[in-house]
């Protein structure tokens, strides 16, 4: 049994009666890595040895008769803004080249408390701001499924990496999407969860009101798994819940009766790949199939997502990046001999271009005399995008709509015109304004051999539910192959 | 929604950026452009609509006033570019 195509689940049982050790599902999977990784470029930092070592002294520790810790062994990557003490974290942009955080992000120490195994960490869009990896200054991932094709993004290393089988678990960060849009355009599940749910502590913010941290994986109980590890309130992190979390692996598992499905006409404008709908429309039947009912509901709002989104996220953005000056760390200009032109050199030749168009962009938004008419609008649009959630939640209990408007583009076909590639965020963007879980799960493949991903938006704290549609659909659709080949 | 060469270089000044010549352009054009889209936003009503900062219920989240372990100086001087003395140390303020 190759162990690389294996969801933890079943790595978890295989350990569990101890056929394997953790040890082995490492080294398999970094072999792996070593096979694929020069075609794909998934990664930007591969820790072999630490992982190893890691996950001998996991073997060696481990008592006869004490249950397993919830990830024993489960190999998973970090997207690269995710801090690990003494592990570089560069969010791939030169600002932060060779950073070593002092500190590890709170879903980290919570992985590694629970017994998972960070093999390293995975290439993003430069401080998360893109859509298909291609903004990283550090290099260009691949799509598993089709070489020439961006695997998404932001957190296309990480959906990647998993999708090929380099690890069963990742963790990703999603602002306007870039953890489900990714791993629509892989053929894995991405989940955002509700704002609040997941610590934001150490994860390098981008947008403070938008951020969360997302679990990827080919298997909706590893989605759920991993979610349960990660989730829960943090005294470091002000803005996360206090909600209690539940067993989401046993959430997953009650089935579609009576669910009602809302799904909005909105959702299927123009500008929607037929093989995008196609998928929509078999998720909607296999739900229906498994007792659920269909519900028409109207978002209204949808249209103007995108402008409200890129006025906020760049606002926050320009403050949040402000930090990076060249004062306390990361990369800082030589030269200069008074600070104002030291912190502009650094900034511009250590930003790359679509962050420090974002910085402009927002900067200009909140500027004096521009507040009221662009980010104080943008929130208020905000509040009329929630409410039309909140609407649509008094008749259904989730929403289906996709995940993407079309399959995975071409490397180059859309980092020419800036407007484009924030189009393809018009379906993710809406549940990080209103704060809600949005979980991408697959649907099958295009004529062309892509996947095709559909989405499950709830109410905010309904992630149990999202992972319960999704469990159906994985059971109904049983879509295959779920581990790309990569072909020479 | 055009935005002036003049406006890009205050915004980059306010950002702390310095923009080259033909990027100053460059910005200006994709700038524009983007806020071109944006203003179909002027066309809501939102008149009596709260603006939403952030989504949770969470207002004025606090902890005791009490001294708790954090991160040593030496640690975190040591991610500095230059530092000496305790200090993060930077080029002078006027040139």
């Amino acid at each position: 049994m190759e162990l690389y195509r294996q969801p933890y689940r079943v790595l978890r049982a295989l350990l569990a009666k101890g056929e394997v050790s953790a040890t082995e599902v490492v080294r398999a999977h970094l072999e792996r890595v070593v096979e694929l990784e020069d075609r794909l470029h998934a990664f930007v930092r591969v820790l072999p040895a630490r992982s190893i070592q890691q996950a001998e002294q996991l073997d060696r520790q481990r008592g006869a008769q004490r249950a397993l810790p919830p990830l024993f062994g489960a190999p998973v990557v970090l997207k690269d803004n995710l801090c690990w003490e003494g592990v570089a974290t560069t969010c791939c942009s030169k600002i932060l080249d060779g950073y070593l955080p002092p500190y590890s992000a709170t879903v980290v120490r919570r992985l590694l408390e629970a017994g998972a195994i960070p093999l390293g960490k995975t290439n993003m869009d430069e401080f998360a701001m893109g859509s298909s990896t291609e903004n990283s200054a550090l290099k260009i991932t691949r799509n598993p499924w089709d070489p020439d094709r961006v695997p998404g993004g932001s957190s296309g290393g990480s959906a990647a990496a998993v999708a090929a089988g380099m690890a069963p678990l990742g963790l990703g960060s999603d602002t306007g999407g870039s953890v489900r849009q990714p791993a629509a355009l892989c053929g894995v599940l991405g989940l955002k969860p509700t704002y609040g749910r997941v610590s934001r502590y150490g994860l390098v913010a981008f947008a403070s009101s938008l951020d969360q941290i997302g679990p990827i994986a080919r298997d909706v109980e590893d989605v759920a798994a991993l979610l349960g590890v990660i989730a829960g309130h943090d005294p470091c992190d002000a803005t996360s819940a206090a909600a209690e979390v539940p067993d989401y692996v046993a959430l997953s598992q009650r089935g579609a009766k009576g669910l009602r499905v809302g799904v909005a006409p909105e959702c299927f404008s123009e500008g929607v790949d037929p093989e995008v709908a196609r998928g929509l429309r078999r998720a909607l039947a296999a739900l229906r199939q498994a007792g659920a009912l269909e519900v028409e509901i109207h978002l209204p709002h949808t249209s103007y997502a995108i402008a409200t989104y890129y006025l906020i996220c760049t606002a926050e953005a320009s403050s949040n990046l402000a930090r990076y000056d060249g004062v306390r760390y990361g990369y800082r200009a030589p030269g200069p001999n008074d600070l104002g032109t030291m912190m502009a050199r650094t900034r511009s030749a250590g930003f790359g271009r679509e962050v420090k168009r974002r910085i402009m962009l927002g900067t200009y938004a909140l500027s004096a005399g521009y507040y009221d008419a662009y980010y104080k609008k943008a929130q208020q649009v905000r509040s009329l995008i929630r409410r039309d959630f909140q609407n649509a939640f008094e008749s259904c209990d989730l929403v289906l709509m996709p995940t993407t408007p079309t399959p995975a583009f071409k490397v180059g076909e859309k980092s020419e015109d800036p407007l484009q590639m924030y189009l393809s965020d018009i379906f993710t963007v809406t549940a990080n304004l209103a704060g809600l879980p949005a979980l991408s799960v697959p649907v099958g493949f295009s004529g062309a051999g892509l996947p095709i991903g559909a989405q499950l938006v709830g109410p905010a704290f309904a992630e149990g539910v999202l992972l319960q549609a999704a469990r159906v659909l994985e059971q109904e659709l049983a879509v295959e192959p779920k581990v790309a080949a990569l072909e020479e | 929604m055009a935005i002036t060469r003049e406006q890009v270089e205050h915004i980059a000044r306010l950002a702390r950026l310095e923009l080259e010549p033909a990027e100053l352009d460059r910005a200006a054009r994709e700038l524009g452009s983007i806020l071109e889209y944006i203003e179909q936003l002027q066309a809501l009503d939102t008149r009596d609509i709260e603006p939403t900062a952030h989504v949770l219920d969470l207002v004025m989240v606090s902890r005791p006033d009490q001294v708790r372990p954090s991160l040593p100086a030496e640690q975190v001087l040591e991610a500095a570019p230059e530092s000496g003395e305790g200090h993060f140390r930077v080029p002078r303020i006027l040139g």
